[in-house]
Order: structure tokens, then C-alpha cells, then sequence
């Protein structure tokens, strides 16, 4: 059984429909990345995992747990945390308050200072920066303060929305070998990303998100020769 | 020419009510800063612990400690119950509508409050020694409430700060939604805020009514003057509202003694529109 697995999902928001008749699955350890063009609906996908966004039809099961339906705060407690676009940290709150809030659940509480340490060594500026308000951070140290802070939760699957959006070329660079470093410690990963070329080095698997559907998947390495590749970079 | 000693007693006096007015606001103030609607009734609610104090106390008989502790848990009651009840079928709603409910609670207090206990002003009589520092008298009725107030809101502080919700209860009101993937149930965060909002008022009503007598109509008296506090400091910004407060209390006290006391408040309304004018987001704020 998969670890995450989703059929015949479909989801909009008001009359819109987003998504229609998604199939996707997330094996445990692997790294699935989904791309496409602008608007193609990457987003939605994650916040539907995330429960953010209701499912409209379909299923979606989290380590044989039913997800559809519930909300966000008790998807989080099943152990899926979401690194949203944007980041969405709590400006006014320090970076070590921040980190606090990602370990908000008593599992995770439990766990807090273990989890901390974990953290501060992978992202050692993070710990240089404890006390400094999470707003007056770069663009880089803020992504890195978002998935530190999803790290906290202790998450089995971690959704990555568009973590290079934003950045410095330089420094998405960077952000990719810490999300490989985050892969090598065998966190699940799903990520959005608009950087293909960069992100089909990164994980195992990929989906091809077109208006809302699904259109083609496949092993990274074999989907990078392919010319849907070209496609989803110039945004057809 | 007013004595200096009179002044000097008239601004102690304001630091002293300040302490009060603090404690009003920031409740008022955290409530809307988290839930972003403003409780237009919340002096009445601090209006019905007074009447619970007056009876405890002054009719039944109860030791002063316990009326408040009474007060405290009555405040938090309503708080919870007033989020329950009004707030959170209107969550979703325009704002206007939000506004009309919590004015239409205010109205039904008065009202209620009236009809049960009629228009009386009822107050609680203790007798506690004044003590002199250098001519000037300190009533231990005005410092005891005070000192009580400044220790609440070191309480607040710590309880913001230091805890997992307090901290969460700031983080909901930067960012809500990012709050609920980190898996903390907003509706649950509102339900702590409103009992913590409104323990602030029954800790408030437990100290007012050994200074002030209540009525049906104090909510009057007190309600618009919080407002004005939490404006002028920024609605939400608590360390605003807590400085804007002793601005507001040392006015009233001062004016208080140089004219009159209605000459207080219209002053204090005075520099609050002028504020207004020359600093919308509160006197805190960064100019943009």
C-alpha cells in the first residue's frame, strides 16, 4: 500500500473546477515531484492533501487512513506537513517561535527539543537567527525557517510548494541540496515545482499537472529526456 | 495657580487607573487582534461581574478574595459563551453584521441588567487606610486594584510569550490559516482567546466596583473610553493599546483636577480625533 494515494480526485474552488480526476501515489521514502505550467493547478493538489481545500469526489488515503473530508489541523496530526507557497511564516514571531508553532501537536511537543537540535544542525544560520523576527529574514533563510518549521511536526510525507520561488539563482541551488539532504535523512517528499530541470535531478518520480489534470507520470530520469519537459518549461 | 501636590496626586492618580484601563483594552484588544471582531459589549460583560461581586460581597456576605475569584471565573464563562453564541455564527459574515450583534448584546445587557436589578447605583463599601509619601495620599483602594492590574498583565505578557497557546494565539492572528497546518484548530484557539479576553474583564469588574458604583448604563461609562484606547494604539497592538491607556487615564485625571471631570473626557476625545488624524494606525505605528 502506498503511503499517500489519491483517485479520481477532483476539487475547485466556488464554480471553478481545478482538478479533475486525479490519480497520484507517494511510496513510502520516495520523492514524487508534480510540474506543469502556471495555473496548472499544483498548488490546489497540495492544499487538497492538505486539507486546506476540501475534496469535491474521490478518494485520498494517508497510510490507509480516509483524509478526504477532514480538515487541515487533523491531516497535520496524521502526519503530512505542508511547506505553503509563499512559506506563510508568522512574521512577527522569532524563528524560534516560528519552530515552536511547528511542533504545536502534543506528539510533536513531546519531542520538541529533539527536533530543535535536528533542525538548528541542519540549517545552522537558523540557529544564529533564533531571536530574530522571522519576517526580517531573506528569502532564503525563510524557506529554509518553513521547512524547519514543518520538519518540527515530525512528518511522515512533507508537501514542498514551489520552494525556489522567489530565490536567487545561487541560492536555489543551495535550497536543492538541502532538500536532498532532508531526502538522504528518508523523509517522504511531494514537491511543486516551476524549476524542473533541477527538481527531476531531485526525486524519483514525477506527474505532469496539466489544466487540472494528470497528464503523463513516469520514472524522473525518463521523463527528463522526454519532451514534455520542454513543454511544461515554456508553459503550453 | 493649582498646587503642585494636587497635580502630583492627580497623575498618580491616572497611573492608577491606567493600570485598569490596561487591563480593559488588552483584553478587548486580543480578542479583536485574534478573531478580528471587535466586542462592542465588552464593558457590559465587565458590568455583569461587578453585580456578581456586589452581591457576593456586599450582600451574601463573602470574603473580598473569593467575590473576585468569582468574578475571574464568571468573566471567562461569558467570554467563552459570548464566542459560542453570537460570534461563531457570524464568523464568516460582513462586518456590519458582526458590528449589529455585538451592539444588539449590548443593548440586551442593558436591558436585562435593568430589568433585574433596576437602575440603582450599587456599590461596595471598603474602608482602607490612605498613606502619605511626601504630601501626597495614596488611597490602598486605588493601589491594591493597581498593583493587582500591572501583575495580570505581566500575566498576559508571560502567558503570550512562554506558553505553546499563548504563543499560537499570536501566531492565529498573523496567520490563521498557516496556524492550522501547523494543526491547532483555530475554532478551539478563538474559544481560549475569548475565556482569557474575557477572565481580563471579570478580573476588571472585581477591582472597578470597589472604586466605582455599577448600574445597568456603566458599560457607558468605561466602553467607549476601551475602544478609544484600542484605536489609539493600534487596534491589536497590545503594547499600544498598553501605553495608549495611560496616556488616556493620566488626560482624564489631570484635566480632572485642573477643570473638571467632563472637561477630562472631553479632552481625551479631543486628542483621540486628533490622533486619529495624525496617526490612523495608532500611536505606535510606522508611518508608511
Amino acid at each position: 500500500m502506498s503511503l499517500l494515494e489519491l483517485t479520481s480526485v477532483t476539487a475547485g474552488y466556488g464554480h471553478f473546477t481545478a482538478l479533475w480526476d486525479v490519480a497520484l501515489r507517494v511510496e513510502r521514502g520516495e520523492a514524487v515531484a508534480v510540474v506543469g505550467p502556471n495555473g496548472a493547478g499544483k498548488t490546489t493538489l497540495l492544499r487538497v492533501i492538505s486539507g486546506i481545500l476540501p475534496v469535491r469526489a474521490g478518494t485520498l488515503t494517508f497510510d490507509g487512513a480516509a483524509l478526504a473530508g477532514r480538515p487541515a489541523h487533523e491531516v497535520v496530526a496524521h502526519g503530512i506537513a505542508h511547506v505553503p507557497e509563499g512559506r506563510r511564516l508568522f512574521p512577527a514571531l522569532s524563528v524560534a517561535e516560528n519552530l515552536k508553532m511547528g511542533a504545536y501537536l502534543p506528539a510533536a511537543r513531546a519531542h520538541y527539543r529533539e527536533s530543535l537540535e535536528r533542525v538548528w544542525a541542519l540549517f545552522p544560520v537558523l540557529a544564529e537567527r533564533k531571536a530574530q523576527r522571522a519576517g526580517s529574514l531573506s528569502g532564503g533563510e525563510q524557506q529554509m525557517l518553513a521547512i524547519g518549521r514543518a520538519l518540527m511536526s515530525r512528518p511522515r510525507l512533507i508537501l514542498l510548494d514551489e520552494p525556489s520561488m522567489g530565490l536567487a539563482p545561487v541560492m536555489v541551488l543551495r535550497l536543492f541540496e538541502l532538500i536532498r539532504r532532508i531526502r538522504a535523512e528518508g523523509y517522504t517528499i511531494l514537491v511543486v515545482e516551476q524549476n524542473v530541470r533541477q527538481v527531476l535531478k531531485l526525486v524519483d518520480r514525477a506527474y505532469l499537472l496539466e489544466v487540472g489534470r494528470i497528464k503523463m507520470e513516469g520514472r524522473a530520469a525518463e521523463l527528463a529526456e522526454q519532451d514534455f519537459v520542454r513543454k511544461a518549461y515554456v508553459g503550453l | 495657580m493649582i498646587d503642585p501636590i494636587f497635580l502630583a496626586e492627580a497623575a498618580l492618580n491616572g497611573i492608577m487607573l491606567g493600570g485598569i484601563l490596561a487591563l480593559l483594552a488588552l483584553g478587548l484588544n486580543l480578542i479583536f487582534g485574534v478573531i478580528d471582531i471587535v466586542w462592542i459589549a465588552y464593558v457590559d460583560l465587565v458590568m455583569l461581574c461587578m453585580y456578581l461581586v456586589y452581591y457576593l460581597v456586599q450582600v451574601y456576605g463573602w470574603p473580598v478574595w473569593l467575590g473576585a475569584l468569582a468574578s475571574i471565573a464568571l468573566g471567562a464563562l461569558l467570554g467563552i459563551g459570548v464566542h459560542l453564541l453570537i460570534i461563531t455564527p457570524i464568523l464568516g459574515s460582513a462586518p456590519i453584521n458582526q458590528l449589529l450583534a455585538t451592539g444588539g448584546l449590548l443593548f440586551f445587557l442593558q436591558s436585562f441588567a435593568t430589568f433585574l436589578w433596576t437602575t440603582d447605583h450599587k456599590s461596595v463599601r471598603m474602608s482602607l487606610p490612605s498613606f502619605e509619601v511626601g504630601g501626597i495620599f495614596v488611597p490602598l483602594t486605588r493601589l491594591i486594584p493597581f498593583a493587582i492590574s500591572i501583575v495580570a498583565l505581566i500575566g498576559l505578557y508571560l502567558f503570550l510569550t512562554r506558553t505553546f497557546v499563548g504563543t499560537a494565539i499570536r501566531a492565529v492572528s498573523q496567520d490563521r490559516e498557516a496556524m492550522s497546518l501547523m494543526g491547532a484548530n483555530p475554532q478551539r484557539i478563538y474559544i481560549v482567546t475569548s475565556a482569557v479576553g474575557g477572565l481580563m474583564a471579570g478580573l476588571a469588574g472585581a477591582l472597578l466596583i470597589f472604586q466605582y458604583s455599577v448600574h445597568p448604563f456603566f458599560g457607558g461609562q468605561f466602553g467607549p473610553l476601551t475602544f478609544m484606547i484600542c484605536v489609539l494604539g493600534g487596534l491589536g497592538n497590545m503594547v499600544g493599546a498598553f501605553v495608549a491607556s495611560f496616556i488616556m487615564s493620566e488626560i482624564i485625571s489631570l484635566a480632572g483636577v485642573i477643570w473638571s471631570t467632563e472637561m477630562g473626557y472631553v479632552i481625551a476625545f479631543v486628542v483621540f480625533i486628533v490622533m486619529i488624524f495624525a496617526r490612523p494606525g495608532g500611536i505606535l505605528a510606522r508611518r508608511s
